[in-house]
């Protein structure tokens, strides 16, 4: 165990390379930069906004937080999953060649994933004092709903990676998964709607779990019930521990399929 | 006698070689039910003995397919040996196929960096040896120019600069000294020297007879994937030409 950690410790520096890589990469020769990160959520919610209170109306109160909060998550875990997914197949050229723990690859995905998701956190402050939700010190709490999404996405992260080396197939599949997952999380609809014979759609979905933890403290001001972090740390500690054994069962193989 | 760096033990490395490579999910259940899916064992190392010594400068030598890229994979940690067992001691710095970690949309400056982590190093490593990395490649004029836009001699400097500037334990060169102008190559040449002069020790893998015969005292002659015979450079080099 103790070789993991400074195996892991002397490629720190990699880890940070790797994310910074991702980030410039995707801001390069843009004008306004890491703005789009801000940018991009305030213009797709004007656009979502428009389209829910004229044409689908649902009856949330502050139906501006509410939408927003459900899609900056929902957005967070699907670009982290997809973007971690392809990590292993696009660094083969690396792999084949020098050796380096490969989980890095996933990790780093999974990370820059993340500096997104805060650089919109001015964003979604804006969007609270607009609406009249003033942030209070409570609001410090999103952090526990972030950190453990963040450890879900890692685990998620890790076994498409490493599947993907064997069945191409699934990025076509994952992305089917995905809009069928944004359809049937409450994003911009109130839970309530959904009839009961179909309320399993939400109790075995685990974004709905953490989508609530944000919600409960952002949208709602308060601290996160402990029924949603506790299965919120569940699920995050389940994905990841199957990632990881996943990842190490595959990883020998992967330079031969890839 | 010298200090054994690396050891390599018995190694054998068999590929389950597929008829065809089978990618797709559905592709994969097709075969299955046929009963196609058949592992072609491919063996590509076979009981591999021998061993480096600390300071020696050691050539692969071997015609297409004879193994001496898998050889290299497995020194390097990339592929683990089917049976036997490799040890290393000391840390490797491979520059096989030059600019494998380089990210063509990044700057010069960035891949330096990007590069150095690679191979394991840190930050104020690589700041401290930046200039020296920039000066030795010659490109202090394209630092900030997206390495997409070099040339492949341009590329293949910048690789060689940064996988020596890091005074590696050992130094795997494949097929690389080929690149870049008859200038530059004099200068790799000069450095490897340098370097084993340092204690550095260096893998080299060529085709070019005459390279490896020049640099190195110790040569390894695989053939089919089993070591047909090892010895002093000249002796070796020169019963290769024959054969």
């Amino acid at each position: 165990m103790g070789t993991y950690f400074t195996t892991f410790y002397k490629y720190k520096y990699l880890l940070y390379v790797l994310v910074e890589r991702d980030i410039k990469k995707k801001y390069r020769r843009s004008v306004l930069g890491v703005l789009w990160s801000m940018l991009n959520p305030l213009l797709m919610m004007i656009i979502t906004v428009m389209v829910f209170s004229t044409l689908f109306r649902f009856d949330v109160e502050n139906y501006v937080l509410y939408l927003l909060v459900g899609q900056v998550a929902f957005t967070f875990f699907s670009e982290a999953t997809s973007f971690a997914m392809g990590s292993i197949l696009e660094n083969s050229a690396l792999i084949k060649k020098v050796y380096m723990p490969k989980y890095l690859f996933p990790f780093s995905r999974v990370m820059s994933s993340c500096m997104n998701l805060v650089f919109t956190l001015p964003a979604i402050l804006v969007i609270m004092i607009y609406t009249g939700q003033i942030p209070t010190w409570k609001t410090l709490a999103f952090i526990f709903p972030l950190l453990l999404m963040l450890i879900f996405c890692l685990g998620i992260g890790l076994i498409l990676s490493a599947c993907v080396v064997y069945f191409r197939d699934m990025f076509h599949l994952y992305r089917v998964l995905i809009s069928a997952l944004n359809y049937a999380t409450p994003i911009f609809y109130p839970e309530s709607i959904i009839p009961p014979e179909y309320r399993f759609l939400l109790d075995y979905n685990p974004l709905y779990y953490f989508i609530k933890g944000f919600r409960e403290v952002i949208y709602s001001g308060g601290l996160p019930h402990m029924d949603t972090v506790g299965i919120c740390f569940g699920l995050a500690l389940a994905s990841v521990l199957v990632g990881i054994i996943v990842f190490r069962k595959a990883q020998n193989k992967f330079i031969l399929y890839l | 006698m010298a200090e054994k760096i690396i050891e390599v033990d018995h190694v054998t490395m068999k590929f389950n070689l597929m008829e065809e490579k089978v990618d797709t999910l559905k592709e994969y259940i097709v075969k299955l039910i046929k009963g196609k899916l058949m592992y072609n064992e491919f063996v590509a190392l076979k009981d591999v003995s021998f061993s480096i010594e600390k300071g020696e400068a050691f050539g692969l030598v071997g015609f297409n397919g004879a193994g001496k890229s898998t050889m290299l994979k497995v020194l390097a940690g990339v592929l683990k040996p089917t049976e036997g067992q490799v040890i290393v001691r000391g840390n490797i710095a491979p520059l096989i196929e030059v600019g494998a970690g380089f990210d063509p949309e990044l700057t010069a400056m960035e891949n330096v960096f990007l590069n150095g982590a690679i191979l394991g190093h840190n930050k104020a490593f690589l700041q401290e040896h930046f200039n020296a990395i920039i000066d030795f490649a010659e490109l202090r004029d394209f630092i900030n120019v997206p390495v997409k836009n070099f040339s492949s001699g341009m590329y293949s400097r910048l690789g060689f600069a940064i996988a020596t500037e890091v005074r590696p334990d050992i130094l795997i060169v494949d097929e690389v000294l080929s690149v870049g102008d008859y200038q530059f190559q004099q200068k790799c040449e000069q450095r490897i020297t340098q370097m084993m002069e340092a204690g550095t020790t260096i893998i080299l893998v060529s085709h070019d007879i005459h390279t490896v015969e020049k640099i190195c005292n110790t040569v390894a002659w695989l053939e089919h994937g089993k070591l047909r015979d090892i010895g002093e450079a000249g002796r070796i080099c020169n019963e290769y030409q024959k054969h």
